[in-house]
């Protein structure tokens, strides 16, 4: 079955595609880009490097930006996925939602009136195992935005590894954040994965934070060999 | 030991992550399972098994409707059984009930019609269907949406469907059917 994957370059559209590519044929990325910060629906933080990652994964990528006006913008997630399935005759969608049905019932509509499959990978699946499957496929994420208490700027561009993972877990203990961020609480961009031909190099960052919200923006940023 | 039977179109299926995963990490805290295509099931895994649950499955995958022969087992069987989403249609089409066009995707208002052991009270659970189960003779009707029969229950059997996914926001139902049902 041809897929197109619901690609933001976070580390939640990239396992799902890890996932769909392992069973079925993918053969496009689809790629919202918002003008909102605070987009329901979409991740925002550095979202230009997905072209990078689409290079290093070897795939075709349909962009599409948005306002991000709430229900607007998904009309504008229904014209890409259209135009995807159009342009890349796929027959189903991939997205990452773990836990939000906000996000997966309005794909889901989407995908029924356009009369595609959809498939949620990683939906359901424990939050804890997800980040610790990244550890073990070799995944280097690093956190790219942060929006809730008590996260602060120490966490912008740390990689994930066991130690920020068990701090995430304390948190949901602690203040109920979920520690892959389904609720918006964090955002990551992956650097590398398994299905990479080369790795993601940055050249060149700032931070942006105020309180218990920023971003990691990457200004510069290349592909480099494996 | 509960037997999870994998009803997505294939073996192996991208599917079974979503549909199948999701009931098995529930299933687990409370007792031993195991899982097996609707293809692959045999007499010995019906005999090892003390319950059984029919997974969902993806909203356009219908496979298990063309498939019924697979399904005969349902007729005899003693042993309780749940249908979920494809699995509440396909046992429903196998005592004989008739499937009809029924679109709900999302949270969706649960009226209860009679008290039963799955849940009490009225709720809201997540709808993933393009099709539900007419009433007929060989069903109880024990909860229903605005559209369509959401809970039923065989009427001399311990089989019995549910048209949402437990698994996404009601597990209390899948954990019920397993300790108490």
């Amino acid at each position: 079955m041809r897929l197109g994957v619901l690609f933001s370059g976070g580390k939640d559209s990239t396992l799902a595609l890890h996932y769909a590519a392992e069973k079925e044929e993918v053969v496009c990325l689809i790629t919202i880009v918002s003008k909102n910060l605070e987009s329901f629906m979409y991740h925002t933080p550095n979202i230009e490097v997905t072209s990078l990652q689409a290079e290093a994964l070897g795939l075709p990528q349909l962009t599409k930006t948005t306002e991000g006006e709430k229900e607007k913008e998904l009309l504008d997630l229904e014209d890409a996925i259209s135009q995807a399935a159009e342009k890349f005759k796929i027959e189903g969608l991939v997205t990452g939602a773990i836990e939000s049905v906000y996000q997966a019932e309005r794909v889901q509509r989407i995908c029924y009136r356009l009369g595609l499959w959809c498939f949620n990978p990683l939906w359901k699946h424990d939050q804890k195992a997800l980040l610790e499957k990244l550890l073990e496929k070799q995944y280097e994420v690093i956190i790219s935005g942060i929006f809730a208490y008590p996260l602060d700027e120490k966490w912008l561009g740390k990689q994930i590894d066991t130690k920020l993972i068990n701090r995430l877990v304390n948190l949901q203990l602690k203040y109920g954040i979920s520690p892959s961020g389904e609720g918006g609480e964090i955002e990551t961009t992956v650097l590398d994965a398994p299905q990479f031909k080369k790795k993601i190099e940055i050249l060149d960052s700032t931070i942006e934070a105020r309180g218990n919200s920023g971003v990691f923006n990457i200004k510069r940023a290349r592909l480099v060999p494996k | 030991m509960i037997l999870i039977v994998d009803m997505n179109w294939k073996k192996d299926s991208i599917g079974f992550y979503e549909f199948v995963l999701p009931i098995a990490a529930v299933a687990q805290k409370l007792d031993n399972y195991f899982v097996r295509h609707y293809f692959d099931l045999t007499d010995e895994d019906l005999k090892e098994c003390d319950r059984i649950i029919l997974s969902g499955t993806a909203l356009k995958d219908t496979a298990t409707l063309s498939h019924l022969e697979k399904f005969r087992w349902l007729k005899e069987t003693e042993k309780p059984v749940l249908g979920i989403c494809a699995g509440m249609e396909t046992l429903g089409m196998v005592f004989g009930a008739r499937l009809v066009k029924c679109v709900e995707i999302g949270m969706t208002p649960i009226t209860n019609i009679t008290e039963n052991p799955l849940l009490s009270g009225d709720y809201t659970a997540y709808s993933l269907h393009s099709y539900c189960v007419e009433a007929s003779g060989i069903f109880e009707v024990w909860a229903q949406s605005k559209k369509c029969i959401q809970v039923m229950k065989h009427k001399n059997k311990k089989i019995c469907g549910v048209l949402f996914h437990p698994e996404v926001r009601n597990p209390e139902i899948l954990k019920r059917f397993i300790t108490v049902f």
